[in-house]
């Protein structure tokens, strides 16, 4: 019984988190557009627009380009099935989510780019030169983030001796001193800007531009539509809100449920809710303040990013 | 038995040279595939019974090789470098009855082929200088005449060929300098004598012997920067060739390093693993950075190749600075994530050089920038192509994602440590995996994006059919086995741990263990990769109902509309205006123009009415590989120079020669009185 | 920019958009099947621009038809409606009707402006081909030359009915 019982909260356990990063995410992009609406002076389209758009999308008709293959559909459904994926075993609401003890952050990063190299895969089957240029532009970033991400990971995993998800929130949660220590906020400055890269916020990428020639990610999605489109947004804006969440939790881990119980959980939900929200709203803030970055001053900024994680790292090491 | 299936080994892998050689041409083929076959599967039971019993299988016979005698001895460590050569072997002569009507069943190739196999697979059981020697120079004569199959055809296959010949040489000069020191100092050739004695030696004379092998036996990994023969013969050596060559040759490089390091010289201080890191880390960087900005399909396969032993490097690097300075479990782990990494790469370099191999054949071609559309027009070749690219991009659910966690874990393990070398090196170590895992991602996408995708570039892409059914089939296998890898890592792992063991003296018992998950032993560091597998499938048929739920509905339209790809309104949308593979990577290069500094040509003809009306502009660029031309190119033509001087002293004059034989015979007496 | 200038434009931002009541000519069909989500896609047929600008105005902060779910998009694609300006010029014709074709079904044409309807002062011109109802069947027509924002704004709101 004892088992069963196991099995059945953590069933419960993930259908929330993944809830809440299917619904959060578009609900996150609503409220970051809002703030940008309100910023301009403007109304703006109210917060569960984005939902409304997803409804309509997938009542809408697919098309795919004449001579493309089976890649160009399966795009969307890995990239969403990746972020959904990763949400049900990761600590978002709790330090201990199903399958926790083996999610390995290396694990969920490397998911995660399955889901952005099938996309580019899928955008260049479109043979069309935007799509091309929006796959080259994005493995470039992605090419080099990756050095910023790994070794903020590193820097993260050092003092609390694993690279196990739940393990290092729990270590922030259980060693204060470790949250406000020089490692962790130069690893939270260079996890930032890697979000930022990956996400294609401002300003690395504008997401509401409509100059083909400075789009990054939206370049390879301009050929898809209907259900795949709305799968593209849904995933793009989850995947969003998931890295936020491990953002927040990862280095202001309070309100996490850190103990079983229903109201710990409900508390925990709330508490990632509230602090993803927040974090959105000063992203989009930022956003508003800032201008897009040329494309091949990018590599400045993801160096600087790498400079900041290799810092926290030897911080890290010498810190012992 | 062991004995037995050893003797076979060798017997049934010459009666297949042979057979290649001798009968005609019908049946060469086949009966060469069957022959080494049966050798390939006696080695894999010799491989199997010394992993699964730990015991060594031992054969000396003081014939065939005068003076010295052959001596053969299987550790386990050598069986698990035998069992990565076997499995690509037995699906390379597979693909190879299937490609032999593409040029490759002339006497020369196959006799060359089967030789080559054998004496790649019996070079881990050799237990004697002489043997290893013998061993390895008939690896690289036969895979020299494999490299030079298309020499009359094309001038660049006979370059190639020139340039591998002589950098093998020199790297088998390093390797017979180093063992000719060693035997002479430690009193015999046989490895197990060599063992014994080692320990006598000073430091400094180790030391040399294992900088020397090192240059030797990374030379043949592919090594930067030792490595400018890599692209050049991997990109002209047909289709099966350049699979075993890169999925089982190079690992023979590393196989020399552990055997000299760790097994001959007993491990050493921490400045020799060091030296292999450094080089480990500068292979990766370079050739992730060649394979990401090149436009030939097999030359940006061999940069990769580079990459990926550049991995191995730093791995066993790694290793052995954490055994030298004590951390025994991370030493353990670090060389279980190197032949990890090392076999993960036969499997999926293999599939992926089999795969471009029947594109070439099918399309006479190996330029990115003449294929694509390929995967609609040769379903099983480009699935195949996928799982390859996906595996060195190291993403799970495939076996490189495996390999490279537990070199993350090693290297994330070890610190903090009290070795301030240590943690420089683990530092940059983490860094350049990054990079190099970026680089990877963006080159392999590219490869398969612009190879397989879109629309086809040329003629020869659009008639492209798929390939035979035993082409298919052989690098099918190698692509299940990515698969198989990357879903239960633990079907290869004991083995790889026993050989480890073997390698290192001491270690940790099973530094690495679980079905359903990986455990590290006595550290925090666990992966699930079938669980993750798993919940991938699942959410990916979650979302292929929900996608299909949404369109429930009948509608008046047609559900999946094949339609023009949208430009713009443009009045027609060729096939020249899709991104080619240097556009794809220009941000890259751009990125990256200072260290690759290619050479570009502008040509610019004004029209002969007015200057200011341009006729025709020509744009030539080139991505030629800097260190041969910074380092190689200075010292070939040095070498010329000196050449061009030494033949002035050879004028045809008998005076002169007659002259040359008293002045030595005056300096002789001189030097002796 | 100061730390007060901008503390002030975060917490307590102007909004310039003027209240415009309920929505008056809704289609309740195209209401329900849109779900109060409409994204157009623009095209400039041949115009001379004074509708560009009238459309500008209608999403910018005084008129904003953002709130009411309308959104601007760059790709055919991921558009329900085109909105058409100007007459179609010759070079035009063809980029418009691939520009439709683009668009995935149920899709939507609304003309912007009296040129787009009968070719107003350029009828007759030599690179003129003539209104937009000869290349592309066309569902709203939106009269002015050019439009006021606010009849834009509710054109766009019968659709998704906000």
């Amino acid at each position: 019984m004892n088992g069963f019982t196991h099995l059945l909260t953590s069933a419960l356990v993930a259908l929330v988190q993944l809830v809440l990063i299917v619904v959060g995410g578009p609900l996150l992009l609503g409220v970051m557009r809002k703030v940008r609406s309100r910023l301009e002076g403007r109304v703006g389209a109210p917060i569960y627009q984005p939902l409304l758009d997803l409804r309509k999308l997938f009542t809408k008709q697919r098309m795919r380009p004449r001579e493309s293959s089976w890649l160009f559909g399966t795009g969307p459904l890995v990239l969403v099935a990746t972020v959904v994926c990763v949400s049900t075993i990761s600590p978002l609401a709790t330090t201990r989510p199903p399958l926790g003890q083996s999610t390995d952050f290396f694990a969920v990063i490397f998911a995660l780019l399955l889901g952005s190299v099938v996309l580019a895969l899928a955008a260049l089957d479109t043979g069309t030169a935007f799509a091309g240029m929006g796959s080259s532009r994005s493995m470039t970033i992605g090419a080099l983030a990756e050095p910023a991400l790994l070794v903020a990971i590193l820097a993260m995993a050092i003092p609390a001796r694993t690279s196990n998800l739940p393990a290092l929130v729990r270590a922030g949660l259980n060693h204060p001193a470790l949250i406000a220590s020089p490692s962790r906020i130069l690893a939270l400055a260079s996890f930032l800007v890697v979000i930022l890269a990956e996400s294609g916020r401002l300003p690395v990428d504008n997401p509401s531009t409509h100059l083909e020639l400075t789009m990054i990610h939206e370049a390879m999605v301009l050929e898809y539509s209907g259900p795949d489109l709305g799968l593209i947004i849904l995933g793009e804006s989850m995947r969003l809100a998931f890295l936020l969440g491990l953002l927040v939790n990862l280095f202001v881990p309070w309100g996490v449920a850190e103990r079983p119980g229903a109201l710990f959980f409900i508390l925990g939900v709330g508490a990632l809710a509230a602090k993803v929200l927040v974090t959105g709203v000063a992203i989009a803030v930022f956003e508003v303040f800032t201008a897009k970055m040329r494309l091949f001053r990018l590599p400045e900024l993801l160096a600087g990013g790498f400079v900041l994680a290799l810092l926290g790292a030897v911080t890290a090491v010498v810190a012992r | 038995m062991n004995h037995v299936s050893v003797l076979i080994t060798a017997l049934a892998g010459l009666a297949a040279a042979i057979a290649g050689a001798t009968l005609p041409a019908r049946s060469r083929v086949g009966v060469a595939v069957l022959l080494t076959w049966v050798s390939s599967s006696a080695a894999l039971v010799a491989a199997v019974s010394v992993l699964r019993s730990g015991h060594d299988i031992v054969i000396h016979t003081a014939a065939i090789l005068p003076l010295t005698g052959v001596s053969l001895t299987l550790t386990p460590l050598g069986a698990v470098f035998v069992l990565t050569i076997v499995v690509v072997a037995m699906a390379s002569t597979l693909y190879w009855l299937g490609y032999a009507s593409h040029g490759l069943s002339t006497r020369s190739a196959s006799c060359a082929l089967p030789l080559f196999v054998t004496s790649m697979i019996l070079v881990p059981f050799a237990a004697s200088v002489a043997t290893f020697l013998v061993l390895w120079e008939l690896m690289a004569l036969t895979s020299l005449v494999l490299v030079l199959t298309d020499q009359s055809r094309r001038e660049v296959a006979r370059s190639a060929g020139q340039w591998y010949a002589v950098m093998t040489h020199v790297g088998a000069s390093a390797i017979l300098l180093a063992f000719v020191l060693l035997s002479a100092h430690a009193g015999g050739q046989t490895f197990a004598q060599i063992e014994q004695h080692a320990h006598h030696l000073s430091g400094a004379l180790r030391g040399t012997i294992f900088v020397l092998a090192l240059l030797g036996f990374a030379s043949k990994a592919g090594a930067v920067p030792l490595h400018v023969w890599l692209p050049k013969a991997h990109a002209e050596a047909p289709g099966p060739a350049s699979a075993l060559m890169s999925g089982a040759m190079v690992n023979l490089g590393i196989y020399g390093i552990v055997l000299v390091g760790n097994v001959l010289l007993g491990g050493g201080p921490l400045w020799w693993w060091l030296l292999v890191s450094a080089l480990g880390v500068l292979s990766a960087l370079y050739g992730a950075l060649y394979a990401a900005t090149t436009s030939d399909l097999k030359r940006l396969l061999a940069y990769s190749t580079a990459d990926n032993m550049g991995l191995v490097l730093i791995a066993l690097g790694a290793s052995g600075m954490f055994a030298a300075s004590g951390s025994r479990t991370t030493a353990a782990i670090a060389m279980v994530a190197a032949l990890l990494l090392m076999f993960n790469h036969s499997l999926f370099k293999g599939a992926l050089f089999l795969a471009a191999g029947a594109v070439q054949m099918v399309t006479g071609t190996r330029e990115l920038d003449r294929l694509g559309g390929l995967l609609k027009r040769m379903p099983v070749t480009g699935v195949v192509f996928l799982i390859g690219a996906l595996s060195v991009a190291a993403l799970p659910p495939l076996n490189g994602f495996v390999g490279e966690w537990l070199l993350l874990q090693s290297l994330l393990h070890a610190l903090p440590s009290a070795n301030t070398l240590v943690v420089i090196t683990v530092a940059v170590a983490v860094a350049a995996l990054a990079l190099t895992g970026g680089l990877t991602v963006a080159a392999f996408v590219k490869a398969m994006g612009i190879g397989f995708l879109g629309r086809p570039r040329s003629d020869e892409a659009s008639d492209a059919h798929e390939v035979p059914a035993t082409m298919q089939l052989g690098a099918g296998l190698l692509a299940l086995s990515c698969l198989a890898l990357g879903l239960v890592p633990m079907l290869i792992l004991p083995s790889l741990e026993l050989g480890a063991r073997s390698a290192q003296r001491v270690g940790v018992p099973s530094p690495v263990h679980g079905w359903i998950s990986l455990h590290l032993f006595g550290l925090h560091g666990i992966l699930a990769p079938s669980l993750l597998a798993g919940g991938l499938l699942a959410a990916l048929v979650a979302t292929v109902l929900v996608r299909r739920v949404s369109h429930r509905r009948s509608r008046p339209w047609p559900a999946l509309a094949p339609v023009e790809p949208w430009g713009s309104g443009r009045r027609t949308q060729t096939v020249r205006m899709q991104y080619t593979s240097t556009s794809f990577a220009e941000p890259l290069q751009r990125v990256f123009d200072d260290v690759i500094r290619p050479a570009r040509d502008l040509d610019v003809s004004p029209a002969a009415e007015s200057h200011y009306y341009v006729e025709r502009i020509a744009y030539r660029t080139s991505n030629d590989d800097v260190i041969e031309r910074v380092f190689y190119q200075p010292l070939i033509a040095a070498v010329r120079r000196w050449g061009r001087f030494a033949r002035k002293l050879q004028n045809g004059s008998v005076h002169r020669y007659l002259a040359y034989g008293f002045l030595a015979l005056v300096v002789v007496l001189v030097v002796l009185a | 920019m100061t730390l007060r200038v901008l503390l002030t434009t975060v917490l307590h931002p102007r909004k310039a958009s003027e209240d415009l009541g309920p929505a008056t000519n809704v289609d309740v069909e195209l209401q329900r099947s849109l779900h109060g989500s409409l994204q157009v896609r623009h095209v400039d047929a041949g115009s001379c621009n004074g509708c560009e600008m009238e459309v500008q105005s209608a999403f910018a902060p005084v008129y904003d038809a953002e709130r009411f779910g309308v959104r601007l998009v760059a790709s055919p694609r991921h558009a329900d409606a085109l909105l058409v300006t100007g007459p179609v010029t010759k070079n035009m014709s063809d980029p418009l009707r691939k520009t439709y074709e683009a668009l995935p079904e149920p899709r939507l044409v609304v003309t912007l402006g009296d040129c787009a309807k009968d070719c107003g002062v350029f009828k007759g011109g030599y690179g003129v081909q003539g209104p937009v109802s000869d290349v592309v069947p066309v569902d709203v027509h939106i009269p002015g030359c050019p439009p006021h924002p606010h009849a834009i704004v509710e054109a766009l709101r019968g659709f998704t009915g906000r």
